[in-house]
């Protein structure tokens, strides 16, 4: 029996994507899909889960956030960092042009997505990218240099168009191109992008965060309506925070 | 409902008095904490779900990590997490309301660091109407922070069952823990105490250890080790426990699949519960275990009664058709 117990990897490049955020890239790989996450540990200090930003290699893409993510962000090349996973069920493989849109570092995993999405020879992307502020904005080149079609939003109206990402889905949704969305943000986001992509019947995938314990679906702590984040997803089809129990034998 | 879906097999029981579709029930601590998830698990198959224990006061539990598979089985230390009684109170009430029209009786489950403690959280637990309450003597997460765990001694064990059975008229079940030397004294002195049922048993101690750095890897340093590696430990002390008492057992431990079920029930347990399994099995464990056992009985034809504490009888030969010697078998009976 395997298990999925840590393993010590390496940083063997560190990334600065944007004013808040660095990609550490790892000298492992881990087989894992677009969406799934992995437990980071620190000996002695915590550990936390992380949307996987690439898989072979391993890689991660952190926003500071608060005192663990502070110590990432403070690792240099050549320094350990403990990983356990893959967990959780990620994006599908779709068909047809998808739409990705990106909240602020909600980004992280949609880059990862995108690649994979092309490499299996589907009919193209677009990102739809959102932020408070442009120094904010996350893998605007990396997408444009993936060939994507780029849309930018921010609050500030510093860089794209002023506003929140959902402005600018919404008449991409309504253009009638895309088979389905993938997103990755704050909850309000993909609420708001579930009711859009109900509206214009695109079948939507979500990804969602939440306060996460043991990361392989036993206690509860990242339930919502009934369904565990952890587990259960945490990417979700549309209108996942259903009542528990329709699946029901 | 249950019964009806595993077939033309009866696999309905009845735990001090509660009526149970399934023995199959869903152990404290996996997915309890919240009202939906009790729902879910009985939705899903549970023939009763066990809360999250409950602490007279909030606990936020330990850092991370906390729970990891390490091949052959889970540990955890959770530390316990929970948002404190009376707010237990509230979302036992829920899950009890919840529950009631697909007839899963709700186990609500407490802790304390004072048999007088137990006494007041069984008390005010009540006001939620479980159908049972567990008692948790044993978790082996609090043992270093508080004290000696009451499951390690026969004395402290019947002393928190006399106080918790004299402060509520709901049947109380005490859960036993496996790191003792002598199970079936304790069991004994809880069931002398007046207790309704017991759960054998909570999670061994264990912890892991990080080859690189020599560091413990939970946070806690040592944790329950649950899941398959807990198995044979559960049988042979549920089979210790039914051995000297009559006392319906709930047999908890590394129960994954319909066999294991048959494995509990045959060393004597009356319901079986049902955790990390959902680790393994997913979001239709429940289901799956309890399909698995009914087609197990209904192939050889028995019931669940006929199976029940057949390990005890395993020497006579009338009850299987190829009875083993095993050695050493007579001193590990105790009685």
């Amino acid at each position: 029996m395997p298990g999925s117990l840590h393993r010590p990897a390496r940083v063997t490049a560190k990334v600065t994507e944007n004013a808040k955020t660095v990609s550490l890239i790892l000298d492992t790989a881990m087989p894992a899909s677009p969406g799934q996450f992995a437990m980071l540990w620190l000996p002695g200090v915590d550990e936390k889960p992380f949307s996987i930003s690439g898989a072979d290699p391993l890689q991660f893409t952190i926003a500071r956030v608060g005192p663990f993510s502070d110590l990432l962000h403070a690792l240099q090349v050549g320094d350990p960092l403990w990983v356990r996973g893959p967990f959780g069920r990620g994006y599908s493989a779709g068909t047809g042009r998808t739409l990705l849109v990106g909240g602020g570092y909600g980004a992280a995993p949609l880059h990862f997505l995108g690649r994979a999405i092309l490499a299996a020879g589907a009919d193209g992307i677009d990102a739809a990218l959102g932020a408070k502020i442009s120094s904010d904005l996350l893998f605007v080149e990396r997408f444009q240099a993936l060939g994507a079609d780029v849309h930018l939003a921010t609050e500030d109206g510093s860089t794209g168009r002023r506003g929140r990402v959902t402005d600018v889905v919404a008449p991409l949704l309504e253009s009638g191109r895309f088979a389905r969305l993938c997103a990755c943000g704050p909850e309000g986001m993909l609420d708001s992008l579930a009711a859009l992509c109900r509206a214009s019947r695109v079948p939507a995938e979500l990804s969602y965060e939440a306060y996460m314990r043991c990361g392989i679906g036993i206690c509860g702590s990242c339930e919502h309506g009934g369904r565990l984040v952890c587990m259960d997803g945490p990417v979700f089809t549309a209108a996942p925070l259903n009542p528990p129990g329709t699946a029901a034998p | 409902m249950c019964a009806l879906a595993s077939g033309s097999v009866d696999l309905s029981c009845r735990i001090a008095g509660i009526r149970l579709s399934n023995p199959l029930v869903l152990a404290s601590g996996i997915w309890g904490t919240s009202p939906a998830l009790l729902e879910r698990a009985a939705r899903t198959g549970a023939g009763a779900v066990t809360a999250k224990t409950c602490t007279p006061v909030p606990r936020r539990g330990h850092k991370n990590p906390t729970a990891i598979d390490w091949g052959y089985g889970l540990i955890n230390a959770m530390g316990l997490p929970n948002p404190g009684i009376e707010e237990e109170v509230r979302l036992l009430e829920e899950a009890v309301h919840r529950l009631a029209p697909l007839g899963v009786p709700v186990i609500a489950s407490i802790s304390a660091d004072t048999a007088e403690s137990f006494g007041r959280s069984a008390e005010i637990v009540s006001r939620a109407h479980p159908s049972l309450i567990e008692v948790n003597i044993s978790c082996p997460n609090l043992q270093s922070e508080q004290h000696e765990m009451f499951a390690a001694s026969a004395e402290a064990a019947a002393n928190v069952t006399r106080i918790v059975k004299a402060a509520t008229a709901i049947p109380c079940i005490i859960k036993l823990s496996p790191n003792v030397p002598d199970i079936s004294a304790i069991a004994l002195a809880v069931a002398a105490a007046g207790a309704d049922a017991i759960t054998a048993i909570n999670t061994m101690p264990g912890m892991l250890v990080d080859a690189e750095t020599g560091a413990p890897v939970l946070a806690n340093r040592s944790g329950g080790i649950s899941g398959p590696a807990l198995k044979p430990i559960a049988l042979r002390c549920v089979h210790q426990i039914a051995s000297v008492v009559d006392v319906p057992l709930i047999g908890t431990g590394g129960v994954l699949t319909g066999q294991d079920a048959v494995e509990m029930v045959s060393a004597g347990a009356l319901c079986v519960g049902v955790g990390s399994a959902v680790f393994y099995r997913g979001e239709n464990t429940f289901s799956l275990i309890r399909d698995e056992l009914a087609a197990w009985l209904q192939e050889r034809g028995y019931t669940l009664e006929e199976i029940r504490g057949r390990t005890g009888r395993s020497r006579d030969s009338r009850s299987m058709s190829n009875p083993p010697p095993v050695p050493g078998w007579e001193a590990d009976s105790a009685r």
